[in-house]
């Protein structure tokens, strides 16, 4: 093997090994990196209680509510697999809506409710022209 | 014989890296304004996000060029570890300022965009934060190889953080699949694209247009270093007369 043909083996394998290093740390702080708790997340290890924490999910359907003094909203926040109740008082994104994605900041109650101080909207990858996503998301962004 | 390989070869390039230079600058500009004006007027608006995802257009090229400008760097150590050409150093010292410049854009763009859809101009969620960290490596790098090459410096330590700093690569890329976070999922794969073609069409544009601009201005910078080290060496040769 020529010294060429042997810097060429080691860089490579440096490269690989660094790339690997990287892969196997990402899914090893899987859970320390995520950004939010899904609610299944929270039933299975437990209510992280007394700190602040995110939430996310989706809005499920039907369920925003808003109470009576026209600030404070109401939703159930949905991974398929389970659900948490978020009450939440203040101004929405713009893109928080049924079946949408939702990021809520705020801290757990010990009955297992969740009260938002702050609501980010997620939306997800699929982007499309109103006339594709149906007759009901054409009104709602024409009107904005 | 190894410096007349190393003098022989930037000679060549050089002849045809003067000519190429503002063929792919004015090629690259064309097409950017080309894919803006198409992005901006003739693509109907997302659903959801309204106007808003024209950002797309300037936001997923910066996001390309500023992972992929590290690529470059990366293979570029590589092969001047393994086979010690000169030029190789040079193009990966040429390629950090403007991939830096186009991290830096992408976060720029990003934030702008986050603020309307997602009510937040920063998040430190997955994506975004190793987004901001390939920018830091950058200007590591930066750094690195300039006081590699003022004092006399063989290239070959910025050449390993070149290496070592592909990490990043595939923690940006798998960010959002296998972590949670705020940044929704990869719209663009290799079998697909999660966007309507409609709204899709003038990305590719702008997407060869901003890579032609990059390799322009990489070519042009080159072009600069190599023309500083030529005339150290001038000055050098005519101090020791």
């Amino acid at each position: 093997m020529t010294a060429k043909n042997q810097r060429l083996v080691l860089v490579l394998l440096a490269l690989a090994a660094v790339v690997a290093a990287a892969l196997l740390a990402m899914s090893a702080l899987r859970d320390q990196a995520a950004f939010f708790y899904a609610p299944s997340d929270v039933r299975r290890s437990g209510l992280p209680l007394g700190r602040d924490v995110r939430l996310g999910g989706m809005v499920e359907a039907g369920s925003i509510a808003r109470a009576h003094d026209g600030v404070t909203v109401r939703f159930t926040v949905t991974d398929g697999q389970a659900t948490t109740p978020v009450t939440f008082a203040g101004i929405v994104p713009d893109l928080f809506r049924e079946r949408s994605g939702v990021v809520a900041e705020g801290r757990f109650q010990p009955d297992g409710r969740f009260v938002a101080t702050n609501l980010l909207a997620k939306h997800d990858e699929k982007y499309m022209p109103p006339e594709l996503a149906g007759k009901m998301h054409e009104t709602r962004t024409l009107k904005q | 014989m190894p410096s007349l390989h190393a003098l022989a070869n930037p000679t060549r390039f050089l002849r045809i890296a003067r000519p190429l230079t503002p063929l792919l600058v004015w090629a690259g500009i064309a097409l950017v304004a080309i894919g803006t004006w198409a992005g901006l007027a003739l693509t109907p608006p997302d659903y959801l996000q309204g106007d808003t995802v024209r950002i797309m257009y300037l936001h997923v090229p910066t996001a390309w060029l500023g992972m992929g400008g590290w690529s470059g760097i990366a293979l570029s150590s590589v092969a001047y570890l393994v086979w010690r050409h000169p030029l190789a150093n040079i193009a990966a010292r040429a390629i950090a300022p403007a991939g830096a410049t186009f991290a830096a854009l992408c976060l720029i763009s990003g934030s702008i965009w986050g603020r309307p859809t997602w009510g937040t101009w920063w998040q430190w969620d997955g994506r975004l934060t190793s987004m901001l960290l390939l920018f830091f490596v950058y200007c590591g790098y930066m750094a690195l190889a300039r006081a590699d090459a003022e004092r006399g410096g063989d290239g070959r330590v910025p050449a390993v953080f070149g290496i070592a700093g592909s990490a990043l690569l595939p923690v940006i890329r798998y960010s959002v699949v296998w972590w949670n976070t705020l940044h929704q999922g990869q719209s663009i794969g290799l079998t697909g694209s999660t966007i309507d073609r409609s709204i899709l069409w003038p990305l590719p544009i702008t997407l060869v247009g901003f890579t032609l601009f990059f390799a322009g201005v990489v070519l042009m910078r080159m072009r600069a270093l190599l023309g500083r080290i030529k005339t150290e060496a001038r000055l050098r040769r005519m101090a020791r007369a």
